[in-house]
């Protein structure tokens, strides 16, 4: 299997005080990984790093074959502007951004997958429904068809099940496991380990640093949930500086 | 004459009669097609306050260019719009690399500048001067200040047209403008430049006060009647046409000083669609008392 997305010795962080630290590995192509861990244990942290959001404290991230633009990524809900008046239609559009650009016209052709996507997602005749109007579930279909439309080889879900009921949550999870079967890579934010024993071949277990990398019930056992738990959530203002190299 | 003749004439013969009048108008709808979409946007960004805020910042700049060139508005254009893109720069600049937050870095940069417009204006002017800066006055309006109007509201339409998909996906989800590499630190610069040259286009006829009225009344106007943001800047426009001639209208016939009544006109709207608007207004919900089935 070939590595996707490698990570060399990252640290990622936020004034100097790392959320990642050191983590090493790869996601390879045509995986199903969960990121599991406690909150503050780095799991959107890194997701940012991949997309470039955030600049490496130190190492590197190396997308191989790969432009950032071909990742589709889905952050936590809050990061969008939730009472914008912009239809489920339009928003649902944005996915062909890779193909339109800023500038380019959208075809009858990319509509059409736009609408196909909608009703994919379930939500057939809601496509001139401004997104503020809709429910944190319903909101969250939308922005699966976008990344549905999207096409991407690669897709980050960050928590995309978190305060969603659990018929939304399982039309979701049929769409991630599709696009697993599809060969796609995806790697996904979560916090129900049942959910991630059942359906996830791979977890990365993360609480800044990664307590366990591999095939799900490897690494989802009580001793690494006991280590990842332990993880102190405070900064320490008095921290002496880290000396381990990223190599 | 009759009675539907007459009325015509009043509504007519203040801009068959003078080209002062005809100027006016034709300034007003020039601004109105500019302001309106910066308005919308200043609105939907949360950022209503910024207008205000720059129409005090221009102030020195204009003042500089009041003592260089004297009561000529190029000079005073200009300078505005310096000062106001410095502001506007600063701010977003200290935004991006601090800790401070939009609207404060403003309030900072925005009184300095307002403190140094006063300081050279009490030097150096009167405040017969000062006034003209901050109330302006649209009748009169000359053919090279009219011109400018012109440019700018030109310049404004075919940059909105140009950035208003990645101007709109950075209002309504900046995270996915960045994942795709959408230039977000760009749109808003540019937009920015965008509020500044319009209200310097406003300067020339309103004065910046009274301009930031024309920008924003429709706006927030439009909330109450349009749906989407393409529908609230048609919206926004037509208000503020329509503010602009029924402005003058008054003012010519009522003897009003014509930049408040522009910007009362575009207040009065405001306050009618904010009462009866057919969407979230205060009689909205009333009207339509009835929930529906589904």
């Amino acid at each position: 299997m070939s590595c996707l997305i490698d990570l060399h010795g990252v640290t990622l962080g936020y004034e100097r005080h790392p959320a990642v630290h050191h983590l090493h590995g790869a996601f390879e192509a045509g995986t199903l990984t969960a990121v599991v861990g406690p909150n503050g244990g780095g799991k959107s942290t890194l997701l940012k790093g991949i997309m470039g959001l955030l600049r490496p404290l130190d190492g590197h991230i190396v997308l191989r074959g790969l432009d950032r633009r071909d990742i589709a990524y889905l952050p936590q809900q809050a990061d969008i502007v939730a009472d914008f008046p912009i239809s489920v239609l339009d928003t649902v559009l944005l996915g062909h951004w890779r193909r339109v650009g800023a500038f380019r016209a959208f075809t009858p052709k990319m509509r059409r997958s736009a609408s196909r996507a909608i009703s994919g997602v379930g939500l057939e005749g809601f496509e001139a429904r401004l997104v503020g109007t809709l429910s944190a579930g319903q909101r969250q279909r939308v922005l699966f068809a976008r990344v549905l439309v999207a096409d991407s080889p690669v897709i980050l879900l960050d928590e995309p099940f978190t305060a969603i009921d659990t018929r939304t949550t399982a039309d979701l999870l049929a769409l991630v496991l599709r696009w697993h079967g599809e060969g796609r890579t995806v790697v996904a934010v979560l916090h129900d380990h049942e959910q991630v024993r059942r359906h996830f071949p791979r977890t990365l277990m993360l609480a800044r640093e990664a307590i366990g990398w591999g095939d799900t019930a490897s690494v989802l056992t009580p001793a690494n949930l006991l280590q990842a738990r332990a993880m102190s959530e405070a900064w320490d203002d008095q921290s002496p500086l880290c000396e381990r190299s990223a190599a | 004459m009759t009675l539907l003749g007459q009325g015509i004439a009043w509504l007519v013969e203040p801009f068959t009669a003078f080209s002062f009048m005809r100027r006016a108008l034709v300034a007003c709808l020039a601004l109105a097609l500019g302001a309106g979409p910066v308005g919308v946007f200043l609105v939907l960004r949360r950022m209503s306050l910024i207008g205000d805020t720059m129409a005090h910042a221009v102030l020195p700049g204009a003042a500089i260019g009041f003592l260089v060139a004297g009561l000529s508005l190029p000079a005073m254009s200009l300078g505005g719009f310096i000062a106001g893109l410095a502001v506007a720069l600063l701010s977003g600049l200290v935004t991006r690399f601090t800790a401070l937050k939009e609207d404060a870095s403003f309030a900072a940069f925005f009184m300095i500048s307002l403190a140094l417009g006063v300081m050279i204006v009490s030097l150096h002017g009167s405040n017969v001067d000062l006034m003209h800066v901050l109330f302006g006055s649209i009748l009169a309006v000359d053919d090279d200040s009219l011109i400018l109007v012109a440019v700018i509201a030109t310049l404004s339409v075919m940059t909105f047209a140009i950035i208003y998909r990645p101007l709109v996906v950075e209002c309504f989800d900046p995270g996915f403008l960045r994942a795709v590499g959408g230039m977000g630190a760009v749109i808003h610069l540019v937009f920015l430049i965008l509020v500044v040259l319009n209200m310097v286009a406003g300067f020339q006829a309103l004065g910046t006060l009274m301009a930031v009225g024309l920008m924003m009344l429709p706006a927030t106007a439009a909330r109450f009647w349009a749906r989407e943001v393409w529908s609230l800047m048609a919206t926004a426009i037509f208000v503020a046409m329509v503010s602009g001639y029924v402005g003058l209208i008054l003012s010519y016939h009522m003897n009003l000083p014509s930049g408040p009544a522009i910007v009362l006109t575009a207040g009065a709207i405001h306050l009618v669609s904010l009462t009866f608007g057919p969407r979230n207004s205060l009689t909205a919900g009333w009207r339509q008392r009835r929930h529906l089935k589904g």
